[in-house]
Protein backbone atom coordinates (compact mmCIF):
# COMPACT_ATOMS: atom_id res chain seq x y z
CA UNK A 1 0.00 0.00 0.00
CA UNK A 2 0.86 3.68 -0.96
CA UNK A 3 2.30 5.91 2.02
CA UNK A 4 -0.32 8.48 2.52
CA UNK A 5 0.61 12.10 3.86
CA UNK A 6 -2.32 14.98 4.66
CA UNK A 7 -2.60 17.83 3.68
CA UNK A 8 -5.45 20.45 3.38
CA UNK A 9 -7.50 19.97 0.80
CA UNK A 10 -6.78 23.70 -0.28
CA UNK A 11 -3.19 22.37 -2.16
CA UNK A 12 -5.59 19.79 -4.33
CA UNK A 13 -8.53 22.27 -5.54
CA UNK A 14 -10.37 25.66 -5.60
CA UNK A 15 -13.94 27.15 -4.30
CA UNK A 16 -16.39 29.62 -4.58
CA UNK A 17 -19.41 29.42 -2.69
CA UNK A 18 -22.73 31.41 -3.34
CA UNK A 19 -26.37 31.12 -2.17
CA UNK A 20 -29.91 30.95 -2.93
CA UNK A 21 -32.48 31.94 -0.03
CA UNK A 22 -31.77 29.66 2.78
CA UNK A 23 -29.40 27.17 0.69
CA UNK A 24 -25.75 27.62 -0.05
CA UNK A 25 -23.82 25.48 -3.16
CA UNK A 26 -20.13 25.10 -2.69
CA UNK A 27 -18.20 24.49 -6.29
CA UNK A 28 -15.19 22.92 -5.76
CA UNK A 29 -12.26 22.09 -8.55
CA UNK A 30 -9.36 20.33 -9.06
CA UNK A 31 -6.06 22.27 -9.78
CA UNK A 32 -5.23 18.83 -11.94
CA UNK A 33 -7.72 16.60 -13.61
CA UNK A 34 -5.55 13.77 -11.82
CA UNK A 35 -6.56 15.33 -8.81
CA UNK A 36 -10.00 15.11 -9.23
CA UNK A 37 -10.81 10.95 -7.98
CA UNK A 38 -9.13 11.89 -5.16
CA UNK A 39 -11.74 14.75 -4.14
CA UNK A 40 -14.38 12.18 -5.58
CA UNK A 41 -13.55 9.45 -3.19
CA UNK A 42 -12.67 11.43 0.04
CA UNK A 43 -15.03 14.67 -0.35
CA UNK A 44 -18.24 12.70 0.35
CA UNK A 45 -21.18 14.37 1.10
CA UNK A 46 -21.59 13.02 4.64
CA UNK A 47 -17.92 14.44 5.30
CA UNK A 48 -18.98 17.75 4.09
CA UNK A 49 -21.81 18.21 6.29
CA UNK A 50 -19.67 17.04 8.99
CA UNK A 51 -17.01 19.53 8.87
CA UNK A 52 -19.21 22.35 8.26
CA UNK A 53 -20.76 21.60 11.87
CA UNK A 54 -23.61 23.07 12.99
CA UNK A 55 -24.17 25.68 9.85
CA UNK A 56 -25.82 22.86 7.49
CA UNK A 57 -29.15 22.53 9.19
CA UNK A 58 -30.98 20.44 5.92
CA UNK A 59 -29.81 18.36 3.74
CA UNK A 60 -26.51 18.11 1.61
CA UNK A 61 -26.26 16.53 -1.83
CA UNK A 62 -23.29 16.27 -4.12
CA UNK A 63 -23.28 16.65 -7.72
CA UNK A 64 -20.30 15.23 -9.80
CA UNK A 65 -19.04 17.44 -13.13
CA UNK A 66 -16.08 14.93 -14.17
CA UNK A 67 -15.98 17.13 -17.64
CA UNK A 68 -14.82 20.22 -15.80
CA UNK A 69 -13.05 18.09 -12.85
CA UNK A 70 -15.43 19.50 -10.44
CA UNK A 71 -18.03 18.51 -7.79
CA UNK A 72 -20.56 20.97 -6.96
CA UNK A 73 -22.22 20.99 -2.71
CA UNK A 74 -25.58 22.09 -2.53
CA UNK A 75 -26.16 22.96 1.18
CA UNK A 76 -30.02 22.72 2.25
CA UNK A 77 -30.46 25.54 5.66
CA UNK A 78 -27.09 26.80 5.62
CA UNK A 79 -27.73 30.27 5.30
CA UNK A 80 -29.09 31.07 8.97
CA UNK A 81 -32.56 31.47 7.18
CA UNK A 82 -32.17 32.98 4.52
CA UNK A 83 -29.73 35.50 2.93
CA UNK A 84 -32.06 37.93 3.77
CA UNK A 85 -33.20 37.74 7.61
CA UNK A 86 -29.69 36.18 8.61
CA UNK A 87 -27.53 37.60 11.63
CA UNK A 88 -24.41 36.24 10.34
CA UNK A 89 -21.22 38.40 8.66
CA UNK A 90 -21.54 36.52 6.00
CA UNK A 91 -25.23 35.90 5.18
CA UNK A 92 -24.51 34.43 1.39
CA UNK A 93 -22.24 32.14 3.10
CA UNK A 94 -19.53 33.36 0.11
CA UNK A 95 -16.88 32.76 2.58
CA UNK A 96 -17.82 28.65 2.64
CA UNK A 97 -15.49 28.48 -0.49
CA UNK A 98 -12.61 28.99 2.07
CA UNK A 99 -14.22 26.80 5.02
CA UNK A 100 -14.29 23.68 2.66
CA UNK A 101 -10.62 23.88 1.64
CA UNK A 102 -9.57 23.62 5.49
CA UNK A 103 -11.08 19.68 5.28
CA UNK A 104 -7.92 17.57 5.61
CA UNK A 105 -7.13 14.71 2.63
CA UNK A 106 -5.49 11.75 2.73
CA UNK A 107 -2.55 12.20 -0.44
CA UNK A 108 -0.94 9.08 -2.35
CA UNK A 109 2.88 9.26 -2.73
CA UNK A 110 3.19 10.08 -5.77
CA UNK A 111 1.02 13.50 -5.44
CA UNK A 112 2.04 14.33 -2.48
CA UNK A 113 5.66 14.43 -3.84
CA UNK A 114 4.03 16.43 -6.40
CA UNK A 115 2.75 19.02 -4.19
CA UNK A 116 5.52 19.18 -1.94
CA UNK A 117 7.79 20.12 -5.39
CA UNK A 118 5.63 22.88 -5.68
CA UNK A 119 6.68 24.10 -2.27
CA UNK A 120 3.00 22.57 -0.43
CA UNK A 121 3.43 21.26 2.58
CA UNK A 122 1.28 18.65 4.47
CA UNK A 123 -0.73 19.72 7.64
CA UNK A 124 1.62 19.51 10.83
CA UNK A 125 0.22 16.65 13.21
CA UNK B 1 -28.43 43.36 -42.26
CA UNK B 2 -30.06 40.27 -43.97
CA UNK B 3 -30.80 36.58 -42.39
CA UNK B 4 -27.64 34.91 -43.71
CA UNK B 5 -24.93 37.90 -42.87
CA UNK B 6 -26.81 37.47 -39.23
CA UNK B 7 -25.57 34.02 -39.36
CA UNK B 8 -22.06 34.16 -40.81
CA UNK B 9 -21.30 37.26 -37.99
CA UNK B 10 -20.37 36.77 -34.14
CA UNK B 11 -22.27 38.95 -31.46
CA UNK B 12 -20.39 41.12 -29.14
CA UNK B 13 -22.34 41.09 -25.88
CA UNK B 14 -20.47 42.84 -22.89
CA UNK B 15 -21.46 42.49 -19.11
CA UNK B 16 -21.21 46.32 -17.58
CA UNK B 17 -22.49 45.70 -14.20
CA UNK B 18 -23.17 42.52 -11.93
CA UNK B 19 -24.98 44.38 -8.63
CA UNK B 20 -27.16 47.28 -7.87
CA UNK B 21 -24.07 49.11 -7.01
CA UNK B 22 -21.28 47.75 -8.73
CA UNK B 23 -18.26 49.97 -10.47
CA UNK B 24 -19.45 52.57 -12.73
CA UNK B 25 -15.73 52.59 -14.77
CA UNK B 26 -15.10 49.13 -16.58
CA UNK B 27 -18.31 49.59 -18.18
CA UNK B 28 -17.49 52.72 -19.70
CA UNK B 29 -14.39 51.02 -20.95
CA UNK B 30 -16.08 48.15 -22.19
CA UNK B 31 -18.47 50.38 -24.35
CA UNK B 32 -15.19 52.18 -25.67
CA UNK B 33 -12.66 49.40 -26.48
CA UNK B 34 -14.67 45.90 -26.65
CA UNK B 35 -16.32 46.89 -30.02
CA UNK B 36 -19.92 45.77 -28.17
CA UNK B 37 -23.08 45.04 -30.36
CA UNK B 38 -24.86 45.30 -26.97
CA UNK B 39 -23.83 46.24 -22.92
CA UNK B 40 -25.54 44.86 -20.39
CA UNK B 41 -26.01 45.87 -16.95
CA UNK B 42 -27.26 43.37 -14.09
CA UNK B 43 -28.14 45.16 -11.07
CA UNK B 44 -30.55 42.85 -9.13
CA UNK B 45 -30.28 40.75 -6.41
CA UNK B 46 -32.88 38.77 -4.64
CA UNK B 47 -33.55 41.48 -2.78
CA UNK B 48 -32.93 44.50 -4.75
CA UNK B 49 -36.76 45.62 -6.45
CA UNK B 50 -37.69 44.91 -2.74
CA UNK B 51 -35.75 47.76 -1.16
CA UNK B 52 -36.08 49.80 -4.49
CA UNK B 53 -40.11 49.59 -3.87
CA UNK B 54 -39.58 51.07 -0.61
CA UNK B 55 -38.18 54.02 -1.81
CA UNK B 56 -40.71 54.32 -4.65
CA UNK B 57 -43.37 54.32 -2.01
CA UNK B 58 -41.30 57.16 -0.67
CA UNK B 59 -40.55 58.71 -3.58
CA UNK B 60 -42.56 58.07 -6.21
CA UNK B 61 -39.99 59.02 -8.99
CA UNK B 62 -37.33 56.83 -7.26
CA UNK B 63 -37.05 52.98 -7.10
CA UNK B 64 -34.74 52.53 -10.20
CA UNK B 65 -31.08 52.19 -9.66
CA UNK B 66 -29.46 54.61 -8.26
CA UNK B 67 -26.45 55.04 -9.95
CA UNK B 68 -28.13 54.87 -13.75
CA UNK B 69 -27.24 58.38 -14.74
CA UNK B 70 -23.35 58.10 -13.18
CA UNK B 71 -23.35 54.66 -15.48
CA UNK B 72 -25.04 56.33 -18.91
CA UNK B 73 -23.46 59.66 -19.05
CA UNK B 74 -20.04 57.42 -18.57
CA UNK B 75 -20.90 54.62 -21.48
CA UNK B 76 -23.98 56.53 -23.60
CA UNK B 77 -21.55 58.43 -25.93
CA UNK B 78 -19.31 55.19 -26.58
CA UNK B 79 -22.52 53.12 -27.23
CA UNK B 80 -24.16 55.89 -29.50
CA UNK B 81 -21.66 56.37 -31.33
CA UNK B 82 -21.00 52.74 -31.98
CA UNK B 83 -24.53 51.56 -32.04
CA UNK B 84 -24.20 49.75 -29.32
CA UNK B 85 -27.44 49.18 -27.75
CA UNK B 86 -28.51 48.67 -23.79
CA UNK B 87 -29.99 46.23 -21.86
CA UNK B 88 -30.71 46.39 -18.50
CA UNK B 89 -32.83 45.58 -15.55
CA UNK B 90 -31.77 48.69 -14.03
CA UNK B 91 -35.54 49.85 -14.02
CA UNK B 92 -35.98 47.63 -10.70
CA UNK B 93 -39.48 48.83 -8.90
CA UNK B 94 -39.48 51.77 -11.26
CA UNK B 95 -38.72 51.08 -14.81
CA UNK B 96 -40.57 53.49 -16.54
CA UNK B 97 -39.13 56.45 -14.40
CA UNK B 98 -35.87 55.01 -15.71
CA UNK B 99 -36.55 54.94 -18.93
CA UNK B 100 -38.15 58.99 -18.47
CA UNK B 101 -34.11 60.01 -16.55
CA UNK B 102 -32.59 58.07 -19.72
CA UNK B 103 -34.39 60.77 -22.13
CA UNK B 104 -33.71 63.44 -20.06
CA UNK B 105 -29.93 62.07 -20.06
CA UNK B 106 -30.12 61.31 -23.77
CA UNK B 107 -31.50 64.90 -24.56
CA UNK B 108 -28.77 66.22 -22.24
CA UNK B 109 -26.18 65.13 -24.15
CA UNK B 110 -27.10 65.22 -27.84
CA UNK B 111 -27.32 61.94 -28.38
CA UNK B 112 -30.71 61.57 -29.87
CA UNK B 113 -33.12 60.27 -31.98
CA UNK B 114 -32.94 57.12 -30.00
CA UNK B 115 -35.44 54.91 -28.38
CA UNK B 116 -36.01 54.03 -25.04
CA UNK B 117 -38.00 50.82 -23.92
CA UNK B 118 -39.48 49.97 -20.60
CA UNK B 119 -40.45 46.57 -20.07
CA UNK B 120 -43.74 46.19 -17.29
CA UNK B 121 -45.66 43.41 -15.84
CA UNK B 122 -42.91 41.55 -13.48
CA UNK B 123 -44.88 43.12 -10.44
CA UNK B 124 -47.37 40.85 -9.61
CA UNK B 125 -48.39 42.00 -5.86
CA UNK B 126 -52.26 42.33 -6.71
CA UNK B 127 -51.90 38.92 -8.42
CA UNK B 128 -50.12 37.24 -5.29
CA UNK B 129 -52.37 39.05 -2.77
CA UNK B 130 -55.53 38.12 -4.26
CA UNK B 131 -53.99 34.20 -4.53
CA UNK B 132 -52.53 34.59 -1.29
CA UNK B 133 -54.31 31.40 0.31
CA UNK B 134 -53.74 29.27 -2.53
CA UNK B 135 -49.71 30.29 -3.19
CA UNK B 136 -47.12 27.77 -1.65
CA UNK B 137 -44.13 29.22 -0.47
CA UNK B 138 -41.21 27.53 -1.58
CA UNK B 139 -39.28 27.30 1.12
CA UNK B 140 -41.65 25.50 3.43
CA UNK B 141 -44.66 24.39 1.28
CA UNK B 142 -47.27 26.64 3.68
CA UNK B 143 -49.51 29.73 1.98
CA UNK B 144 -48.68 32.96 1.80
CA UNK B 145 -50.95 33.38 3.88
CA UNK B 146 -49.12 32.52 6.67
CA UNK B 147 -46.65 35.06 6.65
CA UNK B 148 -46.66 37.37 9.73
CA UNK B 149 -45.72 40.93 8.28
CA UNK B 150 -46.59 43.51 6.20
CA UNK B 151 -45.97 41.83 2.24
CA UNK B 152 -44.51 45.01 0.30
CA UNK B 153 -43.32 43.47 -3.27
CA UNK B 154 -44.00 40.71 -5.40
CA UNK B 155 -42.07 40.30 -8.73
CA UNK B 156 -41.92 37.51 -11.06
CA UNK B 157 -38.61 36.73 -13.02
CA UNK B 158 -39.66 37.41 -16.56
CA UNK B 159 -37.65 35.54 -19.48
CA UNK B 160 -36.01 36.59 -22.56
CA UNK B 161 -38.90 36.97 -24.96
CA UNK B 162 -39.91 40.34 -22.88
CA UNK B 163 -36.47 42.01 -24.06
CA UNK B 164 -37.02 40.45 -27.44
CA UNK B 165 -40.35 42.21 -27.84
CA UNK B 166 -38.74 45.34 -27.09
CA UNK B 167 -36.00 44.89 -29.58
CA UNK B 168 -37.60 43.93 -32.06
CA UNK B 169 -39.35 47.00 -31.92
CA UNK B 170 -36.21 48.75 -32.37
CA UNK B 171 -35.49 50.08 -28.75
CA UNK B 172 -31.52 51.27 -28.80
CA UNK B 173 -32.17 50.56 -25.06
CA UNK B 174 -34.42 48.23 -22.71
CA UNK B 175 -34.92 48.87 -19.15
CA UNK B 176 -36.93 46.16 -17.34
CA UNK B 177 -38.07 45.31 -13.57
CA UNK B 178 -37.87 41.57 -12.76
CA UNK B 179 -35.89 39.30 -15.17
CA UNK B 180 -34.09 36.65 -15.14
CA UNK B 181 -30.39 37.41 -14.93
CA UNK B 182 -29.18 35.13 -17.47
CA UNK B 183 -32.34 36.49 -19.58
CA UNK B 184 -30.87 39.80 -20.02
CA UNK B 185 -28.18 38.51 -22.34
CA UNK B 186 -30.01 35.67 -23.75
CA UNK B 187 -32.16 38.00 -25.17
CA UNK B 188 -30.16 40.10 -27.74
CA UNK B 189 -28.96 36.46 -28.90
CA UNK B 190 -32.15 35.25 -30.14
CA UNK B 191 -32.87 38.79 -31.65
CA UNK B 192 -29.97 38.96 -33.51
CA UNK B 193 -29.76 35.44 -34.74
CA UNK B 194 -33.25 34.36 -34.38
CA UNK B 195 -33.07 31.24 -32.48
CA UNK B 196 -36.82 29.56 -32.40
CA UNK B 197 -38.08 30.08 -28.54
CA UNK B 198 -38.57 26.44 -28.33
CA UNK B 199 -35.11 25.35 -30.04
CA UNK B 200 -34.29 24.34 -26.22
CA UNK B 201 -30.51 22.77 -26.94
CA UNK B 202 -29.66 26.54 -28.76
CA UNK B 203 -31.10 28.31 -25.84
CA UNK B 204 -29.00 26.01 -23.69
CA UNK B 205 -26.12 27.24 -25.26
CA UNK B 206 -26.83 30.73 -24.94
CA UNK B 207 -27.37 30.80 -20.78
CA UNK B 208 -24.51 28.77 -20.88
CA UNK B 209 -22.28 31.46 -22.17
CA UNK B 210 -24.87 33.72 -20.27
CA UNK B 211 -24.40 32.32 -16.77
CA UNK B 212 -20.50 32.60 -17.45
CA UNK B 213 -20.69 36.91 -17.22
CA UNK B 214 -23.99 37.93 -15.39
CA UNK B 215 -21.70 38.06 -12.19
CA UNK B 216 -19.54 40.58 -14.62
CA UNK B 217 -16.01 40.51 -13.31
CA UNK B 218 -16.50 37.22 -11.38
CA UNK B 219 -15.52 35.15 -14.66
CA UNK B 220 -12.49 37.97 -15.09
CA UNK B 221 -10.73 37.15 -12.51
CA UNK B 222 -13.28 38.88 -9.51
CA UNK B 223 -13.22 37.31 -6.17
CA UNK B 224 -10.69 34.38 -7.64
CA UNK B 225 -7.26 36.15 -6.21
CA UNK B 226 -5.41 33.73 -3.57
CA UNK B 227 -2.37 34.95 -3.25
CA UNK B 228 0.19 32.04 -3.77
CA UNK B 229 -2.46 29.81 -4.93
CA UNK B 230 -4.29 31.78 -6.97
CA UNK B 231 -3.10 34.78 -8.70
CA UNK B 232 -4.39 37.47 -10.96
CA UNK B 233 -2.23 40.34 -12.48
CA UNK B 234 -3.42 43.31 -11.80
CA UNK B 235 -6.38 43.39 -9.42
CA UNK B 236 -6.81 46.90 -8.95
CA UNK B 237 -7.55 47.36 -12.87
CA UNK B 238 -10.06 44.26 -13.13
CA UNK B 239 -11.43 44.09 -17.07
CA UNK B 240 -14.99 43.32 -17.09
CA UNK B 241 -15.95 40.19 -19.25
CA UNK B 242 -17.60 39.94 -22.93
CA UNK B 243 -19.30 37.32 -25.05
CA UNK B 244 -18.34 36.69 -28.47
CA UNK B 245 -21.40 34.46 -29.82
CA UNK B 246 -21.52 32.38 -32.70
CA UNK B 247 -25.23 31.96 -34.49
CA UNK B 248 -24.46 28.29 -33.77
CA UNK B 249 -24.29 28.65 -29.49
CA UNK B 250 -20.33 28.45 -29.44
CA UNK B 251 -18.89 31.38 -27.29
CA UNK B 252 -16.14 32.78 -25.90
CA UNK B 253 -15.57 34.65 -23.09
CA UNK B 254 -12.88 37.07 -23.01
CA UNK B 255 -12.08 40.97 -22.07
CA UNK B 256 -10.63 44.31 -23.39
CA UNK B 257 -6.26 43.55 -23.83
CA UNK B 258 -4.90 45.73 -21.41
CA UNK B 259 -6.94 45.35 -18.51
CA UNK B 260 -6.91 43.59 -15.59
CA UNK B 261 -7.56 40.24 -14.14
CA UNK B 262 -7.23 37.35 -16.07
CA UNK B 263 -10.04 34.66 -17.95
CA UNK B 264 -8.99 30.88 -17.86
CA UNK B 265 -10.90 27.18 -17.14
CA UNK B 266 -10.08 27.65 -13.55
CA UNK B 267 -12.12 31.20 -13.69
CA UNK B 268 -14.54 30.08 -15.80
CA UNK B 269 -15.23 26.75 -13.55
CA UNK B 270 -15.76 28.56 -11.09
CA UNK B 271 -18.18 31.07 -12.33
CA UNK B 272 -20.06 28.07 -14.13
CA UNK B 273 -20.59 26.31 -10.63
CA UNK B 274 -21.34 29.18 -8.78
CA UNK B 275 -24.93 29.16 -7.72
CA UNK B 276 -26.27 26.54 -9.43
CA UNK B 277 -27.55 23.28 -7.99
CA UNK B 278 -28.33 20.68 -9.71
CA UNK B 279 -25.54 21.15 -12.77
CA UNK B 280 -27.95 19.00 -15.50
CA UNK B 281 -31.76 20.91 -14.20
CA UNK B 282 -30.68 24.71 -13.90
CA UNK B 283 -34.20 26.22 -14.29
CA UNK B 284 -34.12 29.52 -16.38
CA UNK B 285 -37.73 31.55 -17.28
CA UNK B 286 -36.46 30.50 -21.04
CA UNK B 287 -35.02 27.03 -20.98
CA UNK B 288 -33.99 24.54 -18.43
CA UNK B 289 -30.09 24.60 -18.39
CA UNK B 290 -27.89 21.21 -18.51
CA UNK B 291 -24.41 22.15 -18.09
CA UNK B 292 -22.74 18.36 -17.33
CA UNK B 293 -21.27 18.06 -20.71
CA UNK B 294 -19.99 21.76 -20.65
CA UNK B 295 -16.31 21.98 -22.19
CA UNK B 296 -14.16 25.17 -21.25
CA UNK B 297 -10.96 25.37 -23.73
CA UNK B 298 -8.25 28.19 -23.58
CA UNK B 299 -8.33 29.51 -26.94
CA UNK B 300 -5.93 32.43 -26.20
CA UNK B 301 -4.83 34.43 -23.18
CA UNK B 302 -7.81 35.33 -21.59
CA UNK B 303 -9.90 33.49 -24.25
CA UNK B 304 -12.25 30.66 -23.42
CA UNK B 305 -14.40 28.76 -25.90
CA UNK B 306 -17.90 27.40 -23.94
CA UNK B 307 -19.13 24.35 -26.00
CA UNK B 308 -21.72 21.61 -24.97
CA UNK B 309 -24.51 23.24 -23.18
CA UNK B 310 -27.89 22.07 -23.62
CA UNK B 311 -31.35 22.67 -22.80
CA UNK B 312 -34.72 21.03 -22.22
CA UNK B 313 -38.16 22.29 -21.81
CA UNK B 314 -38.76 25.95 -19.99
CA UNK B 315 -40.80 25.33 -16.83
CA UNK B 316 -44.81 26.14 -16.97
CA UNK B 317 -44.62 28.15 -13.97
CA UNK B 318 -42.40 31.61 -13.34
CA UNK B 319 -40.44 32.20 -9.93
CA UNK B 320 -41.73 35.30 -7.81
CA UNK B 321 -39.78 37.08 -5.60
CA UNK B 322 -42.22 38.48 -2.45
CA UNK B 323 -40.69 40.92 -0.31
CA UNK B 324 -42.04 41.03 3.27
CA UNK B 325 -41.27 43.67 6.43
CA UNK B 326 -40.79 41.14 9.05
CA UNK B 327 -39.21 43.02 12.03
CA UNK B 328 -36.02 44.34 13.05
CA UNK B 329 -32.37 43.38 13.51
CA UNK B 330 -29.74 45.10 15.77
CA UNK B 331 -26.27 45.06 15.22
CA UNK B 332 -23.18 46.05 17.61
CA UNK B 333 -19.63 45.12 17.91
CA UNK B 334 -16.82 46.30 20.24
CA UNK B 335 -12.76 45.67 20.17
CA UNK B 336 -11.04 44.28 22.81
CA UNK B 337 -7.49 44.50 22.29
CA UNK B 338 -3.58 43.50 23.97
CA UNK B 339 -2.62 40.34 26.42
CA UNK B 340 -6.35 38.65 28.21
CA UNK B 341 -8.46 39.96 25.29
CA UNK B 342 -10.70 37.23 24.64
CA UNK B 343 -11.61 37.12 28.31
CA UNK B 344 -12.17 40.46 28.38
CA UNK B 345 -14.46 39.69 25.42
CA UNK B 346 -16.06 36.58 26.95
CA UNK B 347 -17.03 38.62 30.34
CA UNK B 348 -18.46 41.17 28.14
CA UNK B 349 -20.80 38.74 26.48
CA UNK B 350 -21.47 37.63 29.79
CA UNK B 351 -22.69 41.01 30.85
CA UNK B 352 -24.72 41.66 27.86
CA UNK B 353 -26.56 38.27 28.11
CA UNK B 354 -27.68 39.27 31.81
CA UNK B 355 -28.70 43.00 31.19
CA UNK B 356 -30.93 41.68 28.34
CA UNK B 357 -32.29 39.64 31.08
CA UNK B 358 -32.75 42.28 32.98
CA UNK B 359 -34.19 44.58 30.82
CA UNK B 360 -36.47 42.21 29.36
CA UNK B 361 -35.43 42.11 25.94
CA UNK B 362 -37.30 40.33 23.26
CA UNK B 363 -35.44 38.76 20.53
CA UNK B 364 -36.46 35.80 18.28
CA UNK B 365 -32.71 35.26 17.71
CA UNK B 366 -29.45 36.24 19.22
CA UNK B 367 -26.29 35.46 17.58
CA UNK B 368 -22.76 36.05 19.52
CA UNK B 369 -19.72 36.83 17.15
CA UNK B 370 -16.19 36.65 17.72
CA UNK B 371 -14.43 38.49 14.93
CA UNK B 372 -10.64 36.95 14.04
CA UNK B 373 -11.98 33.49 16.13
CA UNK B 374 -14.87 32.31 14.66
CA UNK B 375 -17.16 34.72 13.04
CA UNK B 376 -17.76 32.95 9.77
CA UNK B 377 -17.66 29.31 10.75
CA UNK B 378 -18.66 29.12 14.16
CA UNK B 379 -17.75 25.57 15.83
CA UNK B 380 -16.36 24.11 12.05
CA UNK B 381 -13.56 27.31 12.34
CA UNK B 382 -10.14 25.55 13.01
CA UNK B 383 -8.78 26.00 16.24
CA UNK B 384 -6.72 29.18 17.36
CA UNK B 385 -3.19 29.32 17.51
CA UNK B 386 -2.68 31.26 20.84
CA UNK B 387 -4.07 33.99 21.93
CA UNK B 388 -5.38 36.65 18.71
CA UNK B 389 -4.09 40.30 20.04
CA UNK B 390 -7.54 41.64 19.28
CA UNK B 391 -11.01 40.26 18.88
CA UNK B 392 -13.83 42.22 17.70
CA UNK B 393 -17.69 41.43 19.71
CA UNK B 394 -20.31 41.31 17.83
CA UNK B 395 -23.93 40.93 18.95
CA UNK B 396 -26.74 40.32 16.26
CA UNK B 397 -30.25 40.07 17.34
CA UNK B 398 -33.49 39.87 15.56
CA UNK B 399 -37.01 41.24 17.06
CA UNK B 400 -40.70 41.49 15.76
CA UNK B 401 -40.26 45.21 17.59
CA UNK B 402 -38.10 47.76 16.92
CA UNK B 403 -37.68 49.17 20.68
CA UNK B 404 -35.91 45.20 21.16
CA UNK B 405 -33.86 45.92 18.19
CA UNK B 406 -32.52 49.24 19.87
CA UNK B 407 -32.31 48.05 23.34
CA UNK B 408 -29.94 45.45 21.89
CA UNK B 409 -27.64 47.54 20.54
CA UNK B 410 -27.70 49.51 23.30
CA UNK B 411 -26.29 47.43 25.96
CA UNK B 412 -23.28 46.87 23.83
CA UNK B 413 -23.22 50.58 23.67
CA UNK B 414 -22.83 50.79 27.05
CA UNK B 415 -20.39 48.61 27.54
CA UNK B 416 -17.33 51.31 27.38
CA UNK B 417 -17.76 52.38 31.31
CA UNK B 418 -19.82 49.60 32.42
CA UNK B 419 -18.27 46.74 30.88
CA UNK B 420 -14.59 45.11 31.15
CA UNK B 421 -11.82 47.16 30.56
CA UNK B 422 -9.72 48.75 27.91
CA UNK B 423 -12.14 48.08 24.59
CA UNK B 424 -12.85 50.61 21.68
CA UNK B 425 -15.59 52.74 20.79
CA UNK B 426 -18.81 50.20 19.86
CA UNK B 427 -20.64 50.70 16.79
CA UNK B 428 -24.46 49.81 16.24
CA UNK B 429 -26.81 49.96 13.76
CA UNK B 430 -30.45 49.14 13.86
CA UNK B 431 -32.52 48.18 10.60
CA UNK B 432 -35.89 46.37 9.21
CA UNK B 433 -35.34 43.38 8.05
CA UNK B 434 -36.79 42.85 4.30
CA UNK B 435 -37.30 38.87 3.96
CA UNK B 436 -37.23 37.33 0.80
CA UNK B 437 -39.63 34.34 -0.37
CA UNK B 438 -40.53 32.80 -3.11
CA UNK B 439 -43.52 31.47 -4.89
CA UNK B 440 -44.36 29.97 -8.30
CA UNK B 441 -47.22 31.67 -10.26
CA UNK B 442 -48.97 30.67 -13.60
CA UNK B 443 -46.79 32.21 -16.91
CA UNK B 444 -50.71 33.21 -17.90
CA UNK B 445 -50.83 35.48 -14.19
CA UNK B 446 -48.36 38.25 -16.66
CA UNK B 447 -49.33 40.21 -19.34
CA UNK B 448 -46.08 42.18 -19.86
CA UNK B 449 -46.04 45.86 -21.93
CA UNK B 450 -43.15 47.47 -23.67
CA UNK B 451 -43.93 51.84 -23.37
CA UNK B 452 -41.73 53.31 -25.57
CA UNK B 453 -39.96 56.76 -25.66
CA UNK B 454 -38.68 58.81 -27.61
CA UNK B 455 -35.65 61.01 -27.25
Amino acid sequence: MKTLKTFYLRELAHARSGDKGDTNNVGLIAYEPHYYPLLVQQVTVERVKAHFGTIVKGAATRYEMPRVHALNFVLEGALGGGVTRSLSIDPHGKSYSALILTLPMAVPEDIAAELMQRGRKPIPW
Amino acid sequence: MNQSERQGRVLRIGAGASYAGDRVEPATELAKHAQLDYLVYETLAERTIALAQLERLKNPDAGYNELLADRFYGALPYCRAQGTRIVSNMGAANPRGAAQRTVEIIRELKLGPMKVAAVLGDDVLEYCLAHRDTLKLMENGKPLSSLEGKIVSANAYLGADVMVDALARGADIVLTGRVGDCSLFLAPMIHEFGWAMDDWDILGKGQVGADMVECGANVSGGFFADPGYKEVPDLGNLGYPFLEVAADGTIVVTKVSGTGGLINRATCTEQMIYEIHDPANYITPDVVVDFTEVTLDEVGPDRVMIKGGRGKPRPEQLKVSVGILEGWIGEAMITYAGLGCLNRAKLAEEVVRKRLQIGGVNLQELRVDYLGVNALHGDASLPLQGEPYEVCLRFAGRARERRDAVKLANEVETLVGKGPASSSIPTKTVREVLAIYSVLIPRSAIRHEVVMEVA
